[in-house]
Parts: structure tokens; sequence; C-alpha cells
């Protein structure tokens, strides 16, 4: 244990925390959506992430990115970007439902089918990815295209990193504004939709109780497939931030901030939306401050730890499990 | 076909792939009951036959295989596979719970084993070059046996600890904080340098032995013994469960996992229950582990990954939903076929993780029961709601099961 003396050290760290907990947020809104219609706990979610942050990565590439660019070209390019982002991955996330899961439901399965189903489906799409690498697999005559593989892909640079202003001693760099910027954007956005539109209802009264509104005339259907594909929206435009965040993706970047994501999603109450987000910032915030005293290797340890004791204090979190409010 | 089973005298068979299934089916079940009717010495008898035949293995290997150390060594990886799918099925087959870190109740016996008996030490002394390290080079003893226990004893404590914050909630949490367990028991095995030897492994542990009196035997490299070990374990396992399967756990246990708020209502505790399929399921993990160390001499953190490609918690979980949940010989018949499609098509290779994946997934859609469905698991997993409690009314016979 030796904790740094300097405010600035804490603060430095607090806003790594605040930040990648805003990425955090915005994963486990897709969790906690798709928990509140089918109290399903969907594992391949973290893989929604993943084809995000490619899909990203390629639309950068296809539009020529391989400088920092600035300005209005920079706010177009970002743009355009997180639509391919967020597109593909709400349909990974929309096609998942359709495959695996609505067949599962239709039967009636049990939980236990539900969840070795979900991990299925992360399994499968984390390794398609990962044989994606340009070359021949299975015995297949044809040669797999070439977009991840196994090794890092790099993220063209489409931001230049520089301090734009500093709090108490600590400066903030500009993909963290950005990342903060669109993460809060987006959360409002849904929490709107959530709340004012006639969809938003839908998923409302679904997550309360499906019989009554399936009576009421809610298309059951329409509602997951929404759900599925609004947390997709999300995990797809976090993907590209995450991504352009660390410079790069791979076929497995989908893992730990899945899990990350899900105990944000449980600290705040599963199924709550602004749960999810009070989470997420907060998981953020608890895992930075405490490497402060131990080493960064325990990172990891501290957010399962968190999780531990929150199941074992709270385990309705800490907003409570209100069902999609 | 002379001596038709009652069963498929009842209903006639339908046509086509479904019905193809529903014959396989029925083979299965008229073996069961031809099974059932033999008097008490036969069945004892085609058990203890079982087991020789089984036990002979590796000698009949040369007269089938020119590379037969090779095959002894598959059906030793398969023997360990089993024993690790056998003790999975106890938590999501008995149980119903989603384990998906027990690759790291299987790290941890490994660990316990390499640190009880000295390897690490050595490891690190041979590392730093001390100067007495030749000293310390761990030797095969009769320790093995007593670490065994011990391996068992604390996966058992770690369990209990994961499991008391966990199984008093629903289901899906357990899934999730054993995922992130698995993920822990890594990063610990890896940055705890001085007691687990970080992340460049541990080496030179040392294999079983037994020294009673004038009998000296010691398990080395060859195969064979730690095959029969293995074997002797699958045996003691295979009787336990066949045993608490008819017994007031093995009821408790089917009550959670159909409905626990009814199984909670007729009096059963369940947290104590899960809490002992859970620590059951993570001491075989730790046995297996430990003997794993033993036969393979070296291991490293990354043994503790969920994508472990022989033993990680995705395999064994696998090998238990294709083989039959809830069954005996289906998580062993998983355990084969997983361990032994990749080595016979290479070309399954890397892509193995793809196949399993999608696998799991078509099997919860299309044979949720897999492939030697348990007759009371198979009612409970093909299309009857359990929470509109159909199970029993339309399934005659499954409460007899």
């Amino acid at each position: 244990m030796n904790c740094p003396g300097q405010l600035s050290e804490w603060v430095g760290l607090a806003v790594t925390g605040l930040v990648l907990g805003a990425l955090y947020a915005m994963i486990a809104l897709g969790y906690t959506m798709v928990y509140g219609v089918l109290q399903l706990l969907n594992f391949a979610h973290s893989e929604v992430f993943m084809v995000g942050s490619f899909a990203g990565l390629y639309a950068l590439k296809w539009l020529g990115v391989d400088q920092p660019r600035s300005g209005i070209g920079l706010i177009l390019t970002l743009l355009v970007a997180l639509v391919p982002a967020m597109i593909f991955a709400a349909l990974t996330a929309v096609g998942m439902e359709r495959i695996a899961y609505r067949p599962l439901r239709k039967r009636g399965a049990s939980r236990l089918a539900y969840l070795i189903a979900a991990i299925g489906v992360s399994l499968f799409l984390s390794n398609l990815f990962l044989l994606m690498d340009g070359k021949s697999h299975l015995g297949l005559p044809f040669k797999w295209p070439n977009i991840a593989g196994a090794a890092p892909v790099a993220m063209p640079p489409l931001l230049e990193r520089h301090q734009v202003f500093s709090v108490l001693g600590v400066g903030i760099d500009t993909m963290q504004i950005l990342i903060v910027v669109v993460a809060l954007g987006m959360m409002v956005i849904l929490d709107t939709f959530v709340r004012k539109t006639r969809m938003g209802l839908g998923i409302r009264s679904v997550a309360e109780d499906p019989d009554t509104a399936s009576m009421m005339g809610v298309n059951i259907n329409r509602v997951i497939v929404v759900t599925f594909a609004v947390g997709g929206l999300m995990a797809g435009a976090a993907g590209l931030l995450y991504g352009m965040n660390f410079g790069v993706t791979q076929f497995n970047i989908g893992f730990i901030p899945g899990i990350k994501a899900f105990t944000a999603a449980v600290l705040g109450g599963i199924g709550n939306i602004r749960g999810a987000v009070l989470g997420g910032f907060l998981l953020g915030l608890v895992e930075n401050l405490g490497i402060a005293c131990v080493s960064a290797q325990w990172k990891d340890v501290i957010a399962f730890a968190v999780l531990v004791g929150v199941l074992m204090f709270r385990p309705t979190g800490i907003l409570g499990e209100q069902v999609a409010k | 076909m002379s001596g038709t089973p009652r069963s498929q005298a009842e209903s006639p068979a339908p046509k086509g792939p479904a019905g193809l299934r529903a014959q396989i089916d029925n083979v299965g079940e008229s073996l069961r009951q031809r099974y059932r009717a033999l008097p008490r010495f036969a069945r004892w008898g085609i058990t203890m036959a079982l087991f020789i035949l089984a036990a002979l293995l590796p000698h009949f290997m040369p007269y089938l295989s020119s590379r037969s150390n090779y095959w002894v060594a598959i059906i030793l990886k398969i023997g360990l596979a089993a024993l690790l799918a056998l003790g999975l099925n106890i938590v999501v087959g008995f149980a119903g719970l989603l384990d998906l870190g027990y690759v790291a109740f299987f790290a941890i016996g490994a660990y316990t084993y390499a640190i009880m008996t000295g390897a690490v030490r050595f490891t690190l002394a041979q590392r730093e070059s001390l100067p007495n390290f030749a000293e310390l080079i761990p030797t095969f003893h009769m320790y093995f046996w007593l670490i065994l226990f011990v391996a068992m004893g604390v996966a058992l404590l770690a369990g209990v600890i994961l499991g008391t914050p966990t199984l008093r909630l629903r289901g899906d949490y357990l899934a999730i904080v054993t995922l992130g367990f698995g993920e822990i028991v890594r990063i610990v095995a890896r940055n705890l340098r001085d007691i687990t030897g970080g992340p460049l492994g541990v080496k030179s542990i040392p294999h079983p032995a037994i020294n009673v009196g004038s009998v000296h035997y010691d398990f080395g490299l060859n195969n064979n013994p730690y095959y029969w070990l293995v074997l002797v374990l699958i045996s003691i396992v295979i009787f336990f469960v066949h045993r608490v399967n008819n017994s007031r756990v093995g009821r408790a246990w089917a009550a959670i996992r159909e409905d626990e708020i009814a199984a909670a209502a007729m009096g059963v505790p369940t947290v104590r229950m899960k809490l002992l399929a859970f620590a059951t399921g993570a001491s075989i993990a730790s046995i297996a582990g430990a003997i794993y160390a033993s036969q393979v001499v070296y291991i490293d953190p990354q043994i503790a990954t969920l994508l472990n490609p022989t033993f990680g918690s995705i395999i064994v979980l696998s090998m238990v939903v294709l083989g039959g949940m809830g069954g005996i010989w289906g998580p062993i018949l998983g355990a084969a076929a997983i361990i032994f499609l990749p080595e016979y098509f290479r070309t399954l290779g890397d892509a193995r993780f793809l196949v399993f994946g999608a696998a799991l997934v078509v099997i919860m859609i299309f044979r949720p029961q897999g492939l030697i469905p348990s007759r009371r698991r198979a009612a409970e997993l093909t299309g009857h709601d359990i929470h509109e409690g159909t199970v029993f009314e339309t399934q005659h016979g499954v409460t007899s099961a």
C-alpha cells in the first residue's frame, strides 16, 4: 500500500475512471434493457460491442482517415463512422435474438438453456472474428476475409490527443471530452426515448408484465427486437469510442468491458436504465481510484470484488431493480 | 426386432429425421430397460467387466494402432476431461446452476499441488539462480495422496466463499460471477509471483508415487498409471452420482432445478443444497487439476483461461451439454467426443471454439437434452415450460425417473 499523497494524482485517476465509466455505462444499458424485457443475461452483448468497434474501424479506413482531422471535418467523419458502427452492432444484436433466442422463447425453454445459448453465441461471434484473418480454416476451399484475426488491429488516428483545459492540475484531453460528450448525449436520447415515446412505453410495459402488455395490444416481438437494437446501437458507439481511446481493437476486446458493464448494471440495479448509467460511472471511478494504492495489475480484481460485494450486501443495486424505468 | 421394448410398441415412430432421433432414443431406452431387468449379480458383473475392459485399454492399444503411446495420451486426456465433465454435470445438470468459472477450480487444484510440493520454491530459486537451488528439486513422494485432499479442501473453501453470496440470488448472477472468478484466478496466479511463480509458470512439478513398506512405484512419465488413477476416480464419482441421484439430496437438486420457489416452499434448504452442488463440483475439478499438474510437470496461469483449449470452462460445458445434462454416460461421451474430434479432424484446430459455440446454440434449440438424455432432464428441457408446471402432467414416468 503506497497511496499517492498528491491531490492531482487522485484527480487524474478519477478522470480516467469517469471516461472509462462512460463507456461501461453505454454497454451496461444494453445488458440492463435486455434483462428488463426478457430476464435474460445476454452474454453475447460483449460481442455486439466488439462488432461495433470493428465496423467503426473499417468505416474510418473507408473514409480514408490516415491522420488526425480537426474542426468540421472531424465532426463529420466521426458522425459518418458512428453510423456503421452502431448499425452493424444493432444488426448483430437483432440477429442473435432472431436466430438464437427467439426459437428458445417460442419453446418456453428454461433459463439455463438461454444462458448456454447466449454463451454459445458469444463464443461463436468472437471466434468468427478470430478466424477472419485471410487464411483458410475448417478445411473450406476459400480463404476467409482478412478483417480481424488473432492480433490487435490498429485504429486509424482520427483524433489528435491534446490537452484542452485542466482541472486541479490535471489535463483533460480531446479524446476524453469526446467520449463523455457522445456517451452523455446518447444516454439522454435513450432516456427520452424510453420515457416519452410510444415504443418506450411498450418497452416499459413489457418489462413490467409481458402478459398484461400483450393483452393491451403491445407487440411483444417488436418490443424485444427494438430493445436488442437499441442496446446494440449504444454498444456499437461504445465500441468505436473504446477502440479510438486505446488505439486498437481485437476479436476478444469485448470480454473484459462486458464483465465490467454487467457489474455496472448490477451495481446500479439491473433492469434500471438510470441505474446502469450511475453504475457505469461509479465502477469506472472505483476501479481507477482503487489502483492508486495497489498495482494496476489488480484493476480487474477490484471490479470483480465490487460485483461480489454488491451481490452480498445490496443485490438489488443502488437504485433498485426498477425495471426499465 | 425381437423383444420390442414397451415404449416403442406404444407409439409408432414418426418418419424422417425426427423418427430417426426417436429410434436412437428408443435403442438407448431399451438398453436401459434390459439392464434394469437383469438380476443384481449380472448388473454387477457387467459393471465390473466394463471397468476391467477400460482398465486394460492401454494394453490393447499396441494392437489397435502403431502410435499407441499417442492414443494412450489421448485416452488419458479424455479421462481427465470426463472427470471434469462429471463434476460440472453435478453443478449444471443436477442443480441447474451455470458455472462458467469451472476451470478456475481446476487451476486451484493444479496450483495447490505445485505450491505444496515445493515446485514453486524450486522454480523461483532456479530462476533467481540461488546457490542452493539444486537442493530444492522436489522429489516424488507419498504426499501426493495427501495433497489431493488438501487441493479438494482448498477448492471447497473457494467454492463456498464464492457461492455463499451468489447462490442466494438468481442463477444468472452465478454465471457472471464465476466467469469473473476464472479471470481473477488467472490474474492472481500471474501477479502473486512469490507464491505462484508468476506469469512464467511453475516447472519440475513432481510425479506421484506409492511407497508403502516394500512397494515402491513411481508414476513417472508413463501415462498408464495416471490413466488408472483417473479411471478409479471416475468410477468413484459415477458411484457417488448414482447414489446421490436417488437420494434426498438428488431429489432436492431436481426440485430446485425445476422450480426453486416451490422447492423452498416444500422445505428444501435451497441455498445449502445449491452450495453443496457447487462445492462438490469445485472439489472434483480441483482433484483433476492436481492430477493434471503432476502429470504434465509444468503449469502456468494460462491454464485458468476460459478458452483453455482442452479443459477451459466453455469446453467442459460443451461436453456436458453435448452429451446430455443430468446423466452419467452423457458427459463421458461428450468428453470423449470433444477431445477426440479436434485430434482426429486436425482442420478443426483453431476453429474448434467457433464450432462449439455454434453447437451450443443449435443443441439448445433442437436437442437440449443432449446425445444421451437423462429421462427426467429431457422432459424438463424439451419445450415444457417448467413454470407452468406441465412437466409432471404431460410426461408420464418422469416422476419415477
